[in-house]
């Protein structure tokens, strides 16, 4: 570490008097005082209390877990943290001294980083210039360049963290992008790395390649706060873990003694079932019959490459895949929203050539395909809208919501109000925007939409993602229950665990093909080898760094 | 799209207000500097526009040309377009309007007449917006810089109609015969002969604006079509989710908001000016977006807006007649600051307004 702290300090912009505190600070490591203390910190957005009275001591050099539902305020904790928010009172002590922290750029003065959840990087930038962009200490590129080349590549031996710097981002897979950011902050001399759900979109052998990393930052006196709402993860990486739950700091404890279930518990405030309960299928004729498709994206790309499988009704299939894989784009064209180059597609009987098909999102909902998107942020509701408008999006052209050219508001707002009371969703009020609710009531209210309509085919992408525990375990029974009442259920998740809790068959998809099948308990590791591309394990998990 | 944040007065009453509190501000110290007394100005400037029926007349009539060039914009901004061409989709709509009068003025009254000349403004106007419109559908190119060099083309189109083919005989003027009584609206004087109103040309066309208002905010917020505008403009990707066709709302908004610009020219041409003659536009067009801001979007708010830029037209004319230091250009100063301040710097006291509304305050949870 001494060495690390003996070159190049101060070509770094984060590099001030600030940061010398801290080198010399470091020797204390092993001591346990603090890196962060939060004390009595409380923050409120409106009527929400985000977080109230929240105590944390993070020591330096140590793994910290902060683990909650979505909802929770662990974000929020962070961001006052990071400086994207001021908490309305309470103290922030780094390395002891109370600080105040206007912005991320105190933040990162202060040795503070953060890799957040989406990455914050030029994808058609190289790593060289994504690492230095914002840190540029010149206002000539050149010469700044080269001595952050040199200084990248002691970081990169220093902590294992190979990335061929003149790579450009978009040609980079998603866990090298992270060590990127993971780079970044080091760059700019972060003593405290934040990472916010680092592993949401990683297979699970990046992920644990991941944990790897931290392990060696941890060894080296880095101190890491990890924000993650997975109990497998914090079981496997931290030392020690925080539980958070509707604001508050519930209990903090060394990750050696305790367990899943007390967490979960912890989490929820309530024993929870980690696993779904469900009768074992009774699958009958296939309602959607998939041959042959392949999907090309603008670029030109082929994204889904030749696949062919069905879905029959009365039960859950299941695609496990890492993000990115061509399931998204799968489901897109299922759903009309994408063009297929070939292919063709059977539902309920009815042959569709999906090469020349011309239907969109509207012609197959009429075909009684249902569909709940990956992003419904994006794509599944209009935030700006009230709840009763989305309670209506797709179906707004339906007789029992109209009358001629206008809108039957009557009728929209009563069904509204039945789905809320059905699927409780929270608060219970139709007119309020959708942006005002919490992302498990959101997604309540696109699967109350998409369920309600009773589609024979129902398409469901992520389902639970960004959703509280609480909500997950009604949305899965929601899912069964249609299964149940015989209709097909097309799955996509990156969630292992959702896939294996929820699906009766399940199909893995790798660079846009299906490489595998599996029945209804298939073995955790087995799926992650095959997501990741089965036959070369370590190519697709460390050698794609050149 | 972050509306929500702030309480409802604030947004709606508030931040124009401030806005055209900095406008006026700023206008005052320019009087100022050029040794005129605001307070002075101030006094002409509502005299003119509101102090006599008269004068208020000449305001309404103003407003009626925004009313019809704000909703246009609003319209298309639902969509999430930015219809830049409601002045030469206007010119356009003054052929509509001339077409019908020109060939049924000397046969039928004017109420005949009428209905032709909306449906022939609204017709020229949407074909006008029309090729921008299907060229951002369809070819992504981007209505801003379509919507302008049709704006351009409109005028050049213009000039050379009403020079070569629709100019009256023997005359120099570029402008067709003036119409009959059958291409003539009532002046609101003739309909309410004892209210006052004098020589202002405020015609019946003020109403044809109100009920344009009415159904404007009927379409947006109560048919599916509406609904398919709003969605597809707060969010195309859901949009398309929702089988919504991103070319078919695109074309049909255009379609819709070129249509109420070209009915501008019904106020001008069959209300006013009894002929169509070149340049009667003259920026109502481009007021309209500021109309459209400054309004929200909404009906009633394009309503107030409206009226307001109509009481600076019609004021500003009355200050430099009573203030001669400043003069006509100074009054388009004034204006162009409450364009500014209410159009391009909308947002200026929004994030000082979130921190002074929205911040934490204790609640109780």
């Amino acid at each position: 570490m001494e060495r690390a702290r003996s070159d190049g300090r101060t070509l770094l912009i984060g590099a001030n008097d600030n940061d010398n505190d801290k080198v010399s600070g470091l020797g204390e490591r092993m001591t346990g005082t603090a890196a962060i203390e939060l004390k009595n910190i409380n923050k409120s957005f409106g009527p929400v209390h985000a977080n109230k009275n929240i105590d944390l001591v993070v020591k330096k050099g140590s793994i910290h877990g902060i683990i909650g539902e979505n909802g929770a305020g662990k974000s929020t904790l962070m961001s006052i943290l990071y400086g994207f928010y001021q908490a309305d009172n309470g103290d922030i002590l780094v390395d002891g001294k109370k600080v105040t922290i206007p912005d991320s750029k105190a933040a990162i003065a202060m040795g503070i980083g953060m890799v957040h959840q989406h990455f914050m990087l030029v994808d058609n930038f190289s790593v060289l210039e994504n690492v230095v962009l914002g840190a540029e200490d010149s206002a000539m590129l050149a010469g700044g360049l080269s001595r952050a080349r040199t200084e990248l590549k002691r970081l990169e031996e220093e902590y294992e963290l190979r990335v061929d710097p003149d790579t450009l981002i978009q040609d980079l897979p998603v866990g090298l992008q992270q060590r990127v950011e993971i780079l970044k902050a080091l760059y700019r001399s972060a003593e405290v790395l934040i990472l916010d759900e680092p592993t949401g979109v990683l297979t699970p052998a990046e992920a644990d390649h991941l944990f790897k990393i931290l392990e060696v930052l941890k060894n080296e006196g880095k101190t890491v706060l990890l924000i993650t709402h997975k109990l497998r993860e914090i079981m496997a990486a931290t030392d020690t873990v925080s539980v958070m739950r509707r604001g508050e700091m519930v209990a903090t404890v060394a990750t050696a003694d305790t367990s899943m279930a007390q967490l979960a518990e912890l989490m929820v405030g309530r024993s929870v079932l980690l696993r779904v309960d469900k009768k074992p299928a009774e699958p009958k004729a296939p309602v959607l019959e998939v041959d042959n498709l392949t999907v090309t994206d603008s670029r030109g790309v082929q994204v889904v490459k030749d696949v062919s499988f069905n879905v029959r009704a009365g039960e859950i299939v299941g695609i496990a895949g890492v993000s990115g894989n061509g399931q998204s784009e799968l489901m897109e064209t299922l759903a009309g929203i994408r063009r297929a180059t070939r292919g063709s597609m059977k539902i309920n009987g009815e042959t569709i050539d999906m090469g020349s098909s011309t239907l969109d999102a509207a012609d197959m909902r009429a075909k009684n395909m249902g569909h709940v998107p990956e992003d419904r942020h994006r794509m599944g509701l209009i935030n700006s809208f009230s709840e009763y408008e989305n309670s209506i999006l797709g179906y707004h052209r339906d007789p029992a919501y109209s009358n001629g050219l206008f809108l039957d508001l009557g009728a929209i707002k009563k069904n509204a109000v039945g789905e809320i009371e059905k699927y409780d969703i929270r608060p219970p009020n139709p007119m309020l925007k959708t942006a005002s609710f919490s992302g498990g009531n959101q997604q309540k209210i696109v699967l109350a939409r998409e369920i309600e309509r009773d589609p024979e085919v129902l398409l469901v992408g992520q389902p639970t993602r960004g959703v509280d525990i609480g909500a997950i375990e009604f949305i899965h029974r929601r899912i069964v229950e249609l299964r149940d009442a015989g209709k097909g259920i097309l799955l996509v998740s990156v969630e292992l665990d959702e896939i294996r809790a929820l699906s009766d068959r399940v199909l893995i998809m790798f660079d846009g093909k299906i490489v595998g099948e599996r029945g209804e308990n298939a073995d955790e590791g087995e799926l992650g080898l095959l997501m990741a591309g089965v036959e070369d394990k370590k190519n697709a998990v460390e050698g794609d760094a050149r | 799209m972050t509306a929500g944040q702030l309480p409802r007065w604030v947004d709606l009453g508030l931040i124009p207000f401030l806005n055209l509190a900095a406008a006026f501000l700023v206008s005052g110290l320019v009087v100022l500097l050029i040794g005129e007394n605001p307070l002075n100005a101030v006094y002409y400037l509502l005299l003119g526009s509101v102090g006599s029926v008269e004068g208020f007349g000449y305001t309404l009539f103003y407003a009626t040309n925004f009313i019809f060039t704000g909703l246009a914009v609003a319209v298309a901004f639902h969509a999430g377009l930015f219809n830049i061409g409601g002045e030469g989709q206007a010119y356009i709509g003054g052929l509509g309007v001339a077409f019908a009068c020109l060939a049924l003025d000397q046969y039928v009254p004017w109420y005949v007449t009428l209905p032709f000349a909306v449906v022939g403004s609204a017709i020229m106007g949407a074909a006008w917006a029309l090729i921008p419109g299907w060229l951002q559908a369809a070819r992504g190119s981007h209505v801003v810089i379509t919507t302008i060099m049709f704006n351009f083309i409109a005028a050049a189109l213009m000039g050379y109609l009403l020079n070569s083919v629709m100019k009256k005989p023997g005359s120099m003027q570029l402008e067709t015969r003036t119409f009959e009584d059958g291409g003539r609206l009532p002046f609101l004087n003739d309909i309410f002969p004892s209210a006052g109103f004098g020589f202002a040309p405020v015609n019946l066309s003020l109403f044809i604006a109100l009920i344009a208002c009415g159904l404007v905010w009927l379409l947006i917020w109560r048919t599916k079509l509406g609904f398919e505008i709003r969605s597809f403009g707060a969010n195309a990707t859901a949009a398309v989710y929702a089988g919504i066709s991103p070319v078919r709302i695109t074309v049909i908004t255009m379609l819709i908001s070129g249509g109420l610009a070209g009915m501008m020219a019904i106020n001008e041409i069959m209300g006013s000016q009894h002929r169509l003659l070149t340049d009667f536009v003259t920026g109502y067009g481009f007021v309209g977006i500021a109309v459209a801001l400054m309004g929200r979007a909404h009906p009633v708010g394009i309503i107030l807006a409206a009226i307001l830029f109509g009481m600076l037209y019609q004021g500003g004319a009355e200050l430099s007649f009573e203030m001669p230091s400043i003069t006509r250009d100074m009054i388009i100063v004034i204006q162009g600051l409450v364009i500014l301040f209410a159009g391009a710097l909308e947002y200026m006291f929004r994030p000082a307004l979130i921190r002074m509304f929205a911040p934490s305050r204790p609640v109780s949870a």
